[in-house]
């Protein structure tokens, strides 16, 4: 692997500031709070600005489809920012999932993709959230005659999604198919993370328009792509966590002192500050090996993955207990980032997963 | 950019015409390397007449190539690294016109190694607390006190030494830093044995030892200021990870073991090892972000965190190593007290790395000063209770 630029260029840093402005404008805390009580009024509103108004939704959708022709680099920094939000959008499952597979299934997909890329349409791949990109798709979804009829639990951006891409058995192998989302019962879940909230589907010879024949290759390179840019989400969650707990450490006091000035928490969130910003460089290098097209852009991505998966959660942890009482409470929106950083870990293969995948790349092999 | 690219040839040309001039394989040595200096070849970014050219410090992996290429002779990098990394940047920075003409060359060339005559028995994280004393005698300073943790005292020629020179004043205040010649007869240099049995550091005594008036560095009571350039260097040097390539350096050791003894394989240690492989390349990629930034004129903050990290993954890596080897890691190669040339973290055996990545979170800033630096400088936290600051040095309870 040739070393890669980490840093962001200014195109790079003009859209982040764009993104950041309007999340800090449309997607306040109170209103993601929401979610947990029922009330998804956030989400239809912030996605179409994100979606059309900022064109966020074609980034990784070429010129000739209508896309903007970007990279997984431009793609990372918005779910840096997206992370730092806890936004409830389906960024990640449309606009990149969803249109990394797209991408690889030709005419066939190409009005799909160009609905995508417009952001009139979303889409949702039919998998449950945890499902790692080196596991064989496990479905139960069996294709007849152009019909479905099976189920699939726990899938994430299906709520939003108005196109599902369904893999179904079909004989030996698994095919991939275009289904209306008014086709299918989606039934949603009372989610740990109510900003990805997810949806359990069933179909009943739903109809679908074919995608691919042997689509499980497609799959596992659509979710590695979902997997790397993850990371950014995380490490952008994980930042801010640690700003928000320095920023309130600086501030609250006892004992007569700002609570920030004794040792035993200063190290805690200096060795927080080290970790996070390894997520970010790892994050980073998942992102640009994946827009170089490096070779090695796998192993950066399940890198960036087993590291940035637990740092999350460890910030979040981290900004609840420093945070005190106040931490624990509905009000504080510190839970939102551990819910999310929590759900995030399992996300797109557990960190487990993707170290015993590092095995195989970096050759470690297990004990015998 | 195309100004970029003619310096960058006019660079080229320059080492290629000194190469064809002097023929590395005719040229004795030392006359070669004093030709490269003269010939501003040495380091770039040093200014013309100091055996540089005043240009950008990134050019210089280039000239060296092109020199090791040729097979040209090389300067003791490995003995001389106090010298090359933190002598020679403070000089530069704070010398006279004298000092300079008289001190870099020879440092340069390796004919000349320094050591670093800064922490003592009583001042070591506390550095500006050091106790040894400077006294004025007409044109010469008179030095009394003891220095520890000195890599290569035993065959340096000249030492940058910090002394206080007025205990009357708070700590930062009453120090000098002096260039001190290590065959002064009051110098007396002794091994410091470590844990791992070999002695790699000194301890140094001295005992009226006379330093000219012309071999202070900086104005008389500037030495905080002059030490601090002198330990921004050496953090540069720790922090930048050497360009270590993928699964390289001590994660690369660990690696091979594994790879060569599946016999000892279990689960747990797989597990562990996959971590750490991950936190490894994660530092790396980490080191390799700030290399660009500090070449763009970013500050890097993570300089500091960067070394904490190096320090947690060597400790944990070798250890693993000892315990992977099971039977294996209970024998050690060798307790004999020897002196290395220099230090290699990843050599010898398992139980030297393991015992000798113990001193990685002590030297050069220990972690635990490394996180106050962090905390203080990067995140703004409030800055520890300082008792010491503003009394005088003398009356210091120590």
């Amino acid at each position: 692997m040739s070393e890669l630029d980490l840093l962001y260029t200014d195109v790079e840093d003009d859209l982040r500031a764009s993104v950041r402005a309007l999340l800090a404008d449309r997607c306040g805390a109170p209103g993601v709070t929401a979610l947990y009580d029922g009330d998804r009024s956030i989400v239809s509103g912030l996605w179409k600005a994100l979606a059309a108004d900022l064109g966020l939704a074609g980034l990784l959708v070429p010129e000739e489809h209508g896309g903007a022709g970007a990279s997984a680099r431009e793609a990372a920094v918005v779910l840096e920012e997206l992370g730092r939000s806890v936004a409830p959008v389906p960024f990640l499952t449309s606009s990149v999932v969803a249109t990394a597979l797209l991408l690889e299934t030709g005419a066939a997909g190409a009005a799909l993709l160009a609905g995508l890329a417009a952001g009139e349409r979303t889409a949702a791949l039919a998998v449950p959230l945890s499902a790692a990109p080196q596991d064989a798709p496990r479905t139960t979804v069996r294709a007849e005659g152009g019909r479905l009829t099976g189920t699939v639990t726990s899938v994430a951006g299906a709520l939003e999604a108005d196109v599902l891409l369904v893999p179904a058995r079909a004989g030996e192998t698994v095919a991939l198919y275009a289904v209306p989302a008014a086709e299918a019962v989606r039934t949603p879940v009372v989610s740990l993370d109510m900003t990805r909230q997810l949806a359990d589907l069933a179909f009943d010879t739903a109809s679908g328009e074919p995608l691919l024949t042997d689509a499980a290759p497609a799959i596992g390179r659509a979710l590695l792509t979902g997997a790397a840019l993850l990371a950014s989400e995380q490490a952008g969650l994980a930042q801010w966590c640690l700003h928000a707990t320095v920023a309130y450490l600086k501030e609250r006091k006892q004992f007569g002192r700002v609570v920030g000035g004794y040792q035993a928490l200063k190290h805690r969130l200096a060795d927080l500050f080290t970790d996070v910003e390894s997520a970010g460089a790892a994050a980073r290098q998942a992102a640009a090996a994946l827009a170089a097209g490096d070779p090695d852009a796998e192993l950066a991505a399940v890198v960036a993955q087993a590291y940035c998966g637990d740092l999350a959660v460890r910030a979040a942890e981290e900004a609840v207990q420093l945070h005190g009482g106040i931490g624990m409470t509905w009000e504080h929106p510190a839970h939102l980032y551990l819910k999310r950083a929590k759900a995030d870990q399992i996300a797109l293969g557990t960190p487990a997963a993707h170290r015993a995948r590092l095995a195989v790349l970096a050759d470690l092999p297990p004990a015998p | 950019m195309t100004d970029e690219t003619t310096v960058r040839e006019d660079l080229r040309r320059r080492a290629a015409d000194f190469l064809a001039a002097h023929d590395p394989a005719a040229t004795e040595p030392l006359a070669f390397l004093r030709a490269r200096y003269d010939a501003g070849l040495a380091w770039v970014n040093f200014p013309e007449g100091h055996g540089g050219l005043g240009l950008p410090r990134a050019l210089q992996p280039e000239v060296d190539r092109l020199f090791a290429r040729a097979g040209a002779p090389g300067n003791n990098v490995r003995g001389n690294g106090i010298g090359l990394g933190m002598a020679a940047p403070t000089i530069l920075a704070f010398g006279t016109e004298e000092q300079k003409k008289r001190f870099l060359r020879p440092l340069w060339t390796g004919e000349e190694i320094w050591c670093q005559l800064f922490s003592e028995p009583g001042a070591g994280s506390d550095l500006a607390g050091l106790a040894t004393r400077a006294v004025r005698d007409g044109d010469t300073w008179v030095v009394d006190g003891q220095k520890v943790w000195t890599s290569h005292a035993h065959n340096a020629r000249f030492a940058i030494l910090v002394a206080r020179t007025n205990p009357d004043v708070p700590k930062h205040q009453g120090l000098t830093y002096f260039l001190c010649d290590m065959a002064d007869p009051g110098v007396e240099v002794r091994p410091l044995r470590q844990i791992t049995g070999e002695a790699e550091f000194n301890e140094v005594f001295l005992t009226g030892v006379r330093i000219p008036d012309s071999y202070r560095l900086g104005a008389e009571g500037d030495g905080w200021r002059v030490a601090n350039a002198t330990l921004n260097n050496e953090r540069v040097a720790i922090g930048s990870g050497g360009g270590t390539p993928r699964g390289g350096g001590m994660v690369g050791v660990v690696s091979d073991t594994w790879r060569e003894r599946p016999e000892r394989r279990t689960p747990e240690l797989h597990d562990r090892l996959l971590k750490l492989w991950v936190e490894a390349e994660v530092a790396r990629v980490t080191g390799q972000r700030l290399g660009q930034k500090l070449r763009q004129g970013q500050p890097g903050p993570e300089g500091s965190a960067m070394k904490l990290t190096f320090a947690r993954l060597n400790q944990q890596l070798s250890g693993l190593e000892v315990e992977l080897l099971g039977e294996d890691g209970l024998r050690y190669s060798d307790w004999t007290m020897v002196r290395p040339d220099g230090v290699d973290f990843t050599g010898r055996d398992a139980g030297y790395r393991y015992l000798r990545a113990k001193g990685n979170s002590i030297e050069g800033g220990t972690s635990e000063i490394l996180r106050n630096i962090v905390a203080e400088r990067v995140l703004g936290l409030p800055p520890e209770h300082r008792v010491d600051k503003h009394v005088p040095w003398k009356e210091l309870d120590k």
